[in-house]
């Protein structure tokens, strides 16, 4: 697929304006885990029901839009794998590490690295290389897929 | 208001998610396999979302309040710490099994079935836990 980066670029200044718009309009920071991990921690709900419900706005907004997409557009492909044990061990690692970490890819990849944040840099590298060597690992030495 | 403009940010930023093909988790396993058959879509992603995002943190910066009111005070820049890392090391090992990571969790919901819920109600789990982890990490620290 020769156009993939072109989508990419489409698609990744998107996620830019709609991070830029969160932060503008209504004062917030466009992390996924953050705005998610927020609402099921209860953390949210203590800065008051106002701030809690307008990132459940944005979760709505999050699940539903792609799901009107894909609805005229055709069903996009995930080709997640099958495998329960696979999505429950990845599943508690991201939820886990991206709370520790304060962030995610949108959080500190994206509005971290975008204000130079030092821990967002930081986050960055070193999610990054846990991908690259969990892929390593479980793909090529065990064949786990 | 605020909840209309949070909703079409949210909206935006899952069709941003779905064009980017982020939401197939053969493109975000591609991308950090860089000993097979390496996908570089990615980068073009995270690089093109920077750029709208810097703007706007200068926009910010000579502005004090946001368009629907509220503070647009940054939270302050800290400095790494254990649980930085070693939480986005963990992060990592989960994004290169699954290939999903928290965005892409939320955009597929509608399409991914039972195993995009699966992984979904398995993150929130975690999340859950973080709180308790980070206290036995912060205890580690200081002993």
């Amino acid at each position: 697929m020769q156009a993939d980066w072109i989508w990419g670029l489409a698609g990744g200044t998107m996620i830019g304006v709609a991070a830029a718009a969160y932060l503008l309009l209504n004062g917030r920071i466009m992390g996924a885990s953050g705005i998610l991990g927020g609402i099921v921690d209860g953390s949210e709900w203590r800065a008051g029901a106002a701030f809690a419900s307008e990132n459940l706005a944005f979760i709505a907004g999050l699940v539903l839009v792609p799901g009107g997409l894909w609805y005229f557009l055709g069903r996009p492909e995930t080709n997640l794998t099958a495998n329960p044990a696979i999505l429950v061990c990845a599943g508690l690692l991201v939820g886990l590490g991206t709370r520790l970490a304060n962030g995610c890819t949108s959080g500190h990849g994206v509005c971290g690295l975008s204000r130079l944040s030092f821990r967002g840099f930081v986050a960055t590298v070193f999610y990054l290389m846990g991908g690259g060597l969990s892929v390593i690992l479980f793909r090529h030495l065990l064949g786990v897929s | 208001m605020r909840l209309v403009s949070a909703f079409l940010c949210g909206g935006l930023f899952g069709a941003g998610l779905l064009v980017s093909g982020m939401t197939d988790t053969t493109k975000v396993i591609g991308w950090l396999d860089i000993f097979g058959d390496w996908d570089p879509t990615l980068a073009f992603v995270l690089f093109s979302a920077i750029v709208p995002m810097t703007v706007a943190w200068r926009i910010a910066a000579r502005r004090s309040a946001a368009v629907y009111g509220g503070t647009l005070t940054p939270p302050p820049l800290r400095d790494a710490d254990r649980a930085l890392v070693l939480g986005s090391l963990a992060f990592g090992f989960g994004w290169g099994l699954a290939g999903l990571c928290p965005g892409p969790s939320l955009a597929v919901l509608t399409f991914g079935g039972w195993n995009g819920l699966l992984f979904l109600v398995a993150m929130m789990a975690g999340m859950v836990a973080a709180p308790f982890v980070r206290v036995r990490i912060d205890r580690l620290a200081a002993g």
